[in-house]
C-alpha cells in the first residue's frame, strides 16, 4: 500500500463531514489523516485526507467519493508537486540539567517553545511529516511527556488554485 | 446538470418505460397543476404539501404520527394528493419503490419520526441496492429537542447516511420548498435512488413563505449522461472484431427505459444477451438471441457464454457477486467493455478495458450506429461457431424441473403456468427466495418493468407491498404477487391496505411451509439438518396461520390449491376476480430445489446443472 494525500472541496454543509469519514469507513478505506478547515470562500471546506491504500482501491475511493452530493472537487496532491504540512505540540521533560539541551533541539528544528513550566516545555513545530518524525526522535531521550498532531493539510504548488477553478465550475451551472 | 426545471420534475426528460395512456394524462394533469402561484405566506407543513404537489407528486404511500402530525392536515384538503394509509412503513417504502418502477415516476413514502422513520430503513436501503427513484419524508422532532433524546426522536440523517442517495434534514421552513426541489432532482437523475428528507416539527408547525425555487443548485451533482465518442467507437471496434461476445444486460437497460435501442443492438451485432436478475424483460425473452438469467441460478447457457466470451458488453450491470461467482475466475478470457451512468462502478470489480460513462440510452443509441459504420468497413463478425456451441448447450441444458417425489405440487410448474395464464402484459413482483428465482427464470418477460423484485439487497416481505405499489403506479394492468409463505408472513398486513383502499392485487403463494432458499442450503451443505426453516404452514401441518381463512379476514378472496389438476381453473378464477385482491394458497412441495446453481463463492465453470450433475465441457471445447 502507498500513501495518497487528497484535497477535497466540499459544501460547508451539517453532516459533510460525517458523510466523508463514514464512507471511508463503510467501504473499508484506511484514512491515515484527515484535516478540514474554511477556504477563502464562504460556504465551501476544504478536507485533505491521507490514506494508505494502492492505485486501484484509490480510484474507487475518489469516485466514491465524488459521488457524495456535498463534494465539489477532489484533487489528488503528490509530493513534487505540493507542499504538506503538520502541526505538532509536544510536551519534554525539561529540568535545569537538561533544559539547554532541549532548547537545542529546539533551535535545530526552527521549532518554538509555547509554555515553560518548572520540570517541561511545550514545543510548537510545523513540517511534513518527515521533518516532524525526526523531532520527535531528537526529543525522546529527554522524556516526551504528551504528543498532539493534526493532520496534514496540502496545497498544490504555483499560482493555479483549486477553489477558483471549483467555484468557476460552480457558478457555470448555476 | 445542476440546472433543472423543478416544477416539471416528474415529467421527467429521461425515457421511461412505457407507462400507459392514462398515465400520460395524469402526468399532463400534473404539469398544469404544478403551475402554483411562486409566492404565498403559510405554515411549514402547508408549504411541504404544496412542494410535493410541485414537484408532480400525485401518489403518497404513508402513516401519519406525532412530528409529522402536522403535515397530515394540509394533506387531507390537497386535492392532487392520494395518500394510501399503509399498515407499516416498510410498506409504505415498499410500496413506493413498486409505484416508481410501473409508472415511472419518483416514488414517495411519508412517516413520523423515531419508530415510523426507522422502519423505512429497510425499503431505502434496497431502494439505494437496485437504483430505484425514491423520496421518504419523515417528521423529525421539534428541532430544540434534536440531540435530547427526546420521545421517539431518531437520528434518521445518521441513520440513513450509508444506505441512501442523500439525505437532508431541515430545520427552518424557508428551506423546504428548495430541499424538496432537490430531493426529487436528485433521486431521479444520474443514477436513480432514494433521498430522505427529514423535517423538524417545528419547522412544519412555523408560519412561512412557500416559494418555490425556479432552478437547482447543486455545486457537487453533475452527472454525466453524454457518453465519450472516443470510448463508444473503442466499444464499437471491439464489439465488430470478437469471436465470442456476449451483451451482458443490467437493471440500468430499465432504469434508463434503453429497452427499445437495446433491441436494436441486440439485433445489429448478433450477439448472445444475458438478462441479469435486475434486467428481466429488457430483452424479450422470445429473442433467440436471448440466454435468460446469468448467475448463481442462472441458465447454463447464460453462465456458460460469459465463460468462455472473448469480450463481455456490460451495459447497465455491476459485476454482482451472483453474477460473477469467483471472482478471479469470472470470464477469464473477456476484454470487458463497461458501460454505466455511476463512474464508480466501472472497473469496481473488474478491470476494465473501455469504460463508458454516460445514461445507458443515450450510450447504446450512439453505440448503434458506430457499430454499423464498423460492419460496414471491416463486414459482419462470423459468430456462427460461437453460436454452435451455444446452440449446443441449450439444446443439452435446458431450464427445467424434475417431478416432485412426494406428490405435492411442484411450485415450478405452478409459477410457469401462471406466467403462461398472465401473460406477458401482466406485472409479476416476487419476494425473496426459492419462489423469486423460479418466478424469474420460469416466466417469459417480454417488456421492461413486468418484473419487480429486490435484487441487490435480498428483501424477504418485498412482495405484498410493491405489488401493491405496482398496481396503483399502473393501475389498468394485472399485477399479481409471487410471494413465499416466509415472506408472506413479514408485510402481509398490507392486504388491508389492499381492500380498504382498491388495490385488488392478486396473490400467488408459493407455500412450501418453510423457508425453501435455506433450507435449500441445509439440504445441500449442512447434511440436511433443518435448523429453525420449518413454518408449519403448508399440507399436512397445523397451518398457522391459515393462508385462506387470513385472505378472508383481510376482506380478499383466499383459494387454496393441493392438486396440479386444480392449478389453471383455479388461476383462472382469480383472474376473473378484480373487484378485491385474490390470494392463492399454492400447498407445493418443500423439496423441490433452485437449479442451476453455482455454490457460493465456487467458479462458475462449477454451475450444477442440477444435484450432482456438472456439464462437462470438454466435450464442447
Amino acid at each position: 500500500m502507498t500513501r495518497h494525500t487528497l484535497a477535497v472541496l466540499l459544501e460547508n454543509k451539517p453532516g459533510a463531514l460525517t458523510r466523508v469519514a463514514a464512507l471511508f469507513a463503510r467501504r473499508s478505506f484506511n484514512i491515515h489523516s484527515l484535516a478540514v478547515g474554511p477556504t477563502e470562500h464562504e460556504g465551501i471546506s476544504r478536507m485533505t485526507i491521507v490514506v494508505d491504500v494502492d492505485e486501484l482501491p484509490l480510484e474507487q475511493v475518489t469516485k466514491q467519493l465524488n459521488k457524495l452530493i456535498n463534494v465539489i472537487k477532489i484533487v489528488e496532491l503528490d509530493d513534487e508537486s505540493s507542499v504538506q504540512r503538520e502541526l505538532l505540540l509536544v510536551k519534554v521533560k525539561a529540568e535545569a540539567g537538561t533544559r539547554s539541551a532541549v532548547l537545542e533541539v529546539v533551535e535545530l528544528f526552527r521549532a518554538h517553545v509555547v509554555d515553560v513550566a518548572v520540570d517541561a516545555v511545550t514545543i510548537e513545530a510545523t513540517g511534513n511529516p518527515g521533518k516532524l518524525r525526526a523531532l520527535l526522535a531528537a526529543l525522546e531521550p529527554y522524556g516526551v511527556r504528551e504528543i498532539v498532531k493534526s493532520g496534514a493539510i496540502g496545497i498544490g504548488r504555483g499560482s493555479r488554485s483549486i477553489t477558483d477553478r471549483a467555484l468557476d465550475r460552480v457558478s457555470r451551472s448555476a | 446538470m445542476a440546472q433543472g426545471h423543478p416544477a416539471a420534475d416528474q415529467a421527467s426528460t429521461t425515457p421511461r418505460p412505457a407507462p400507459s395512456p392514462a398515465h400520460a394524462a395524469a402526468a399532463a394533469a400534473e404539469r398544469a397543476r404544478a403551475s402554483v402561484p411562486q409566492r404565498e405566506e403559510m405554515t411549514g407543513a402547508q408549504s411541504l404539501i404544496r412542494s410535493l404537489e410541485a414537484a408532480g407528486v400525485d401518489t403518497v404511500f404513508g402513516i401519519p404520527g406525532g412530528a409529522i402530525l402536522p403535515a397530515y392536515d394540509p394533506l387531507m384538503d390537497s386535492t392532487q394528493l392520494r395518500h394510501i394509509l399503509v399498515r407499516h412503513e416498510q410498506g409504505a417504502g415498499h410500496a413506493a419503490q413498486g409505484y416508481a418502477q410501473t409508472s415511472g415516476k419518483v416514488g414517495v413514502c411519508m412517516a413520523t419520526s423515531g419508530p415510523g422513520a426507522t422502519n423505512l430503513v429497510t425499503p431505502i436501503a434496497d431502494a439505494n441496492m437496485d437504483s430505484v427513484p425514491l423520496v421518504a419524508i419523515t417528521g423529525q422532532v421539534g428541532a430544540s429537542f434534536i440531540g435530547t433524546d427526546a420521545f421517539q426522536e431518531a437520528d434518521i440523517v445518521g441513520i440513513t447516511m450509508p444506505v441512501s442517495k442523500h439525505n437532508f434534514l431541515v430545520t427552518d421552513p424557508a428551506d423546504i420548498p428548495r430541499v424538496v426541489a432537490e430531493a426529487f432532482h436528485i433521486a431521479r437523475t444520474g443514477r436513480p435512488g432514494p433521498v430522505l428528507v427529514d423535517v423538524a416539527k417545528s419547522a412544519l408547525q412555523s408560519r412561512t413563505v412557500f416559494e418555490w425555487p425556479t432552478d437547482i443548485h447543486l455545486p457537487g451533482y453533475h452527472p454525466v449522461t453524454k457518453p465519450h465518442s472516443k470510448q463508444i467507437r473503442e466499444a464499437a471496434k471491439l464489439l465488430a472484431t470478437a469471436r465470442r461476445p456476449v451483451l451482458y444486460v443490467g437493471g440500468g437497460a430499465i432504469r434508463s427505459g434503453a429497452a427499445d435501442v437495446l433491441r436494436k443492438l441486440v439485433d445489429l451485432s448478433g450477439a448472445p444477451v444475458v438478462t441479469t436478475l435486475m434486467a428481466r424483460g429488457a430483452v424479450p425473452d422470445s429473442h433467440p438471441q436471448n440466454l435468460g438469467m446469468p448467475g448463481m441460478h442462472g441458465t447454463v447457457p447464460a453462465v456458460a457464454a460469459l465463460q468462455r466470451a472473448d469480450l463481455v458488453v456490460s451495459l447497465g450491470a455491476r459485476f454482482d457477486d451472483r453474477v460473477t461467482g469467483k471472482l478471479s475466475s469470472f470470464a477469464p478470457g473477456a476484454a470487458i467493455i463497461h458501460a454505466d451512468i455511476d463512474p464508480a462502478e466501472i472497473g469496481k470489480n473488474r478491470a476494465v478495458d473501455v469504460p463508458i460513462v454516460g445514461d445507458l440510452r443515450e450510450t447504446i443509441s450512439e453505440l448503434v450506429p458506430a457499430l454499423a459504420d464498423e460492419h460496414a468497413k471491416n463486414g459482419l463478425p462470423d459468430l456462427a461457431g460461437w453460436w454452435a456451441t451455444i446452440d449446443d448447450w441449450r439444446e443439452t441444458y435446458p431450464l427445467g424441473y424434475a417431478p416432485t417425489a412426494d406428490g405435492l405440487l411442484s411450485p415450478q410448474h405452478v409459477i410457469q403456468t401462471l406466467g403462461e395464464m398472465a401473460g406477458p402484459e401482466a406485472v409479476y413482483v416476487a419476494g425473496v427466495g426459492q419462489h423469486q428465482m423460479w418466478a424469474a427464470q420460469f416466466i417469459r418477460y417480454e417488456r421492461p418493468a413486468a418484473w419487480l423484485n429486490s435484487g441487490g439487497l435480498g428483501t424477504m416481505g418485498y412482495s405484498i407491498p410493491a405489488a401493491m405499489g405496482a398496481k396503483v403506479g399502473d393501475p389498468d394492468r394485472e399485477v399479481w404477487a409471487i410471494d413465499g409463505d416466509g415472506c408472506f408472513q413479514m408485510t402481509n398486513q398490507e392486504l388491508a391496505t389492499c381492500t380498504i383502499n382498491d388495490i385488488p392485487i392478486k396473490v400467488a403463494l408459493i407455500n412450501n411451509s418453510s423457508l425453501g432458499m435455506v433450507r435449500q442450503w441445509q439440504t445441500l451443505f449442512y447434511d440436511e439438518r433443518y435448523s429453525n426453516t420449518d413454518l408449519h404452514t403448508g399440507h399436512g401441518t397445523a397451518r398457522v396461520p391459515d393462508f385462506v381463512k387470513l385472505a378472508d379476514a383481510y376482506g380478499c378472496v383466499g383459494l387454496r390449491v393441493e392438486h396440479a389438476s386444480d392449478v389453471e381453473a383455479t388461476i383462472k378464477k382469480a383472474r376473473e376476480i378484480n373487484d378485491q385482491p385474490v390470494l392463492i394458497d399454492f400447498n407445493v412441495s418443500r423439496d423441490a430445489m433452485v437449479w442451476p446453481m453455482v455454490a457460493a463463492g465456487v467458479s462458475n465453470d462449477d454451475i450444477q446443472y442440477a444435484q450432482g450433475i456438472s456439464p462437462a465441457w470438454d466435450r464442447e471445447d
